[in-house]
């Protein structure tokens, strides 16, 4: 992958969210921001081949931590989300 | 380098499978826009995640598996717990929190990559070193001013904005010593003809440290009703860190996901800022400064308020036809959002019309109100943005503020000097009787005095949130039964 692959998939992703997010209705903004605050937690991908296969001592100890804050993020973001998103469809009856 | 897939599968197949989280990603945000699909939408966004980290770990061999899967099991358990533990009035600095665990990573998980490939084949790329400075600027500020953000939301830091003109000055002071450092690390390889050693990583940290210093000065000198620009902005931040850490790694789903979570949290803090008719620069530098003096509020409030019980705001409920609540971070605070949800099944079966008026900014989150009302069953139908409900308010019998302050100030329309001048506020002074239930009289976070509570159609209920609402309950119960 060069580096203008990956910029072609930054500005497209950034169309994307645009057209797609505008879209979400005040309602929902919380579980929006709550479920998008998970999504970003994807830095986990990383942290697991950093900690992984760590060639040095400093890598793995990096990742290790890395892994830590990243998985915080995805479990406790995705878990919030749902849980307010529950209610959302109870008070929708 | 390869694990158990990569022996069995082309390399196309791990594109792939990132390619299909991608899509999974942005049809969870797709099903985010009804509340219908929501709940399935969070599942298949978190299908998508499950997805690309069981092929990544399946994929790439782990020398390490004991140390990966001690860091996977403690991040799952800590994050499950808080998850369930914290209440619903704590969830903006829940989110703050978990965001900045997100930003966290990514400025580490680019450092490492930089030790590794130090460690290995020693080529330091200009996209790699660049990327991973960038990382690490937005990383480092994500996890610093998320932790002062979601602090100042728990009372732990101060809430009230300060402006100072040393604030400003540190906060230039490190932004620009992270750059130069972010610019070191970029140029020093060709500098050294391309062959660097390990002992030039260090300059990484020091942009971490600088960043992270960055975020804190950031975040403490601003005041907490303005904590949702500031939350949706570092929710961006720490999707763009994640989308940076992809182009250091090479890695597509990181760059897709970033993105998208980078263009939502933006995409809210314009819905804030435009809310207050304020920019972004103004949140972040300019500080809100209400100045009203005791006497001058003493001017405007002075033989003009009108105090009002319990037994008489049921009177004005017994006639109404149509009545519109207007809550605020005060009935948050109180909790009273299952007091009010009871008030309003109370009325609905009386047969009155009754809807809720909510402005983007009330409370400490984008949509905060909402979830907050949500969560006491109040159906999503009743919750009028303020485009809807405006027009309405001149064939409403009733407005019941609770909690709520600067979002219903007359001044945004009428003073152009007042520091929330243009703010597009909620006109309920527009309807027959609007009771403002409140503390005291003490002025919201712009600092000034709201006319409305002296104009003539308005009474002021006094007391806490929660139970003045209660006390309408059963006022309400009573004179019913």
């Amino acid at each position: 992958m060069t580096f203008v692959e990956n910029l072609t998939l930054f500005v497209l992703s950034a169309f994307i969210g645009y057209e797609v997010i505008t879209k979400i209705p005040t309602n929902l903004h919380t579980p929006l921001m709550s479920g998008a605050n998970a999504i970003s937690g994807i830095t986990l991908l990383g942290s697991v081949v950093v900690a992984g296969q760590g060639e040095t001592t400093l890598a793995t100890a990096l990742g290790f931590l890395a892994v830590v804050m990243a998985t915080i993020n995805v479990v406790g973001g995705y878990l919030v989300s749902h849980f307010m998103l529950s209610e959302f469809s109870q008070g929708g009856r | 380098m390869a694990g158990i897939l990569a022996q069995q599968l082309p390399e196309q197949a791990l594109q792939f499978a990132y390619l299909v989280s991608g899509i999974m990603f942005i049809q969870g945000l797709r099903d985010m826009t009804h509340p219908r699909t929501a709940t399935r939408g969070n599942l298949i966004s978190s299908g998508g995640m499950f997805l690309a980290v069981a092929v990544t770990i399946l994929w790439f061999e782990i020398l390490t598996p004991a140390i990966l899967a001690a860091g996977l099991l403690i991040g799952g358990v800590v994050g499950a717990y808080l998850a369930v533990a914290v209440e619903t009035t704590e969830m903006p600095q829940l989110v703050g929190l978990f965001n900045g665990f997100g930003g966290g990573a990514s400025a580490v998980v680019a450092g490492a990559e930089l030790v590794d490939v130090l460690a290995g084949s020693g080529d330091l790329g200009v996209g790699l070193t660049a990327s991973a400075a960038i990382a690490a600027i937005i990383g480092s500020v994500t996890f610093s001013g998320s932790f002062v953000a979601s602090g100042k939301l728990h009372g732990i830091v101060g809430e009230s904005p300060v402006s100072t003109n040393v604030g400003h000055a540190l906060k230039v002071t490190f932004l620009g010593v992270a750059l130069v450092a972010g610019a070191v690390l970029v140029v020093q390889p060709s500098l050294f003809g391309g062959v660097p050693t390990a002992e030039w990583v260090p300059v990484y940290w020091v942009i971490v440290a600088a960043a992270l210093l960055l975020g804190i000065f950031l975040v403490v000198p601003i005041g907490g009703a303005d904590m949702p620009v500031v939350i949706s902005l570092l929710n961006s931040y720490s999707g763009l860190a994640a989308a940076t850490t992809g182009f250091v790694l090479n890695n597509t789903v990181l760059i897709i996901a970033g993105t998208l979570v980078g263009a939502a949290g933006m995409i809210l803090t314009i819905i804030m800022c435009e809310s207050m008719n304020r920019s972004l620069a103004n949140v972040f530098f300019g500080g809100l400064g209400g100045d009203d003096t005791a006497e001058e509020m003493e001017d405007i409030y002075e033989g003009q308020i009108t105090e009002t019980s319990p037994e008489e705001v049921t009177m004005l409920l017994e006639t109404a036809e149509r009545v519109v609540i207007v809550p605020g971070y005060g009935m948050a605070v109180a909790q009273a959002q299952h007091a009010v949800a009871e008030l309003v099944d109370l009325l609905e079966d009386s047969g009155v019309d009754v809807e809720f008026g909510i402005h983007p900014v009330a409370g400490r989150m984008p949509g905060h109100m909402n979830a907050l009302l949500a969560e006491a069953d109040v159906p999503y139908d009743k919750m009028r943005e303020l485009e809807e409900v405006n027009p309405t308010f001149s064939q409403t019998d009733l407005v019941i503020v609770t909690g709520a302050n600067d979002v219903v100030n007359p001044r945004a329309n009428e003073d152009d000097d007042s520091p929330i001048a243009g703010m597009p506020i909620l006109n309920v002074e527009d309807a027959r009787h609007v009771v403002v239930n409140k503390r005291s009289l003490s002025p919201g976070f712009s600092g000034i005095a709201n006319p409305l509570f002296a104009r003539d159609n308005t009474s002021m209920l006094f007391g806490d949130a929660k139970a003045s609402m209660q006390s309408l309950v059963n006022e309400y119960k009573e004179s019913n039964s």
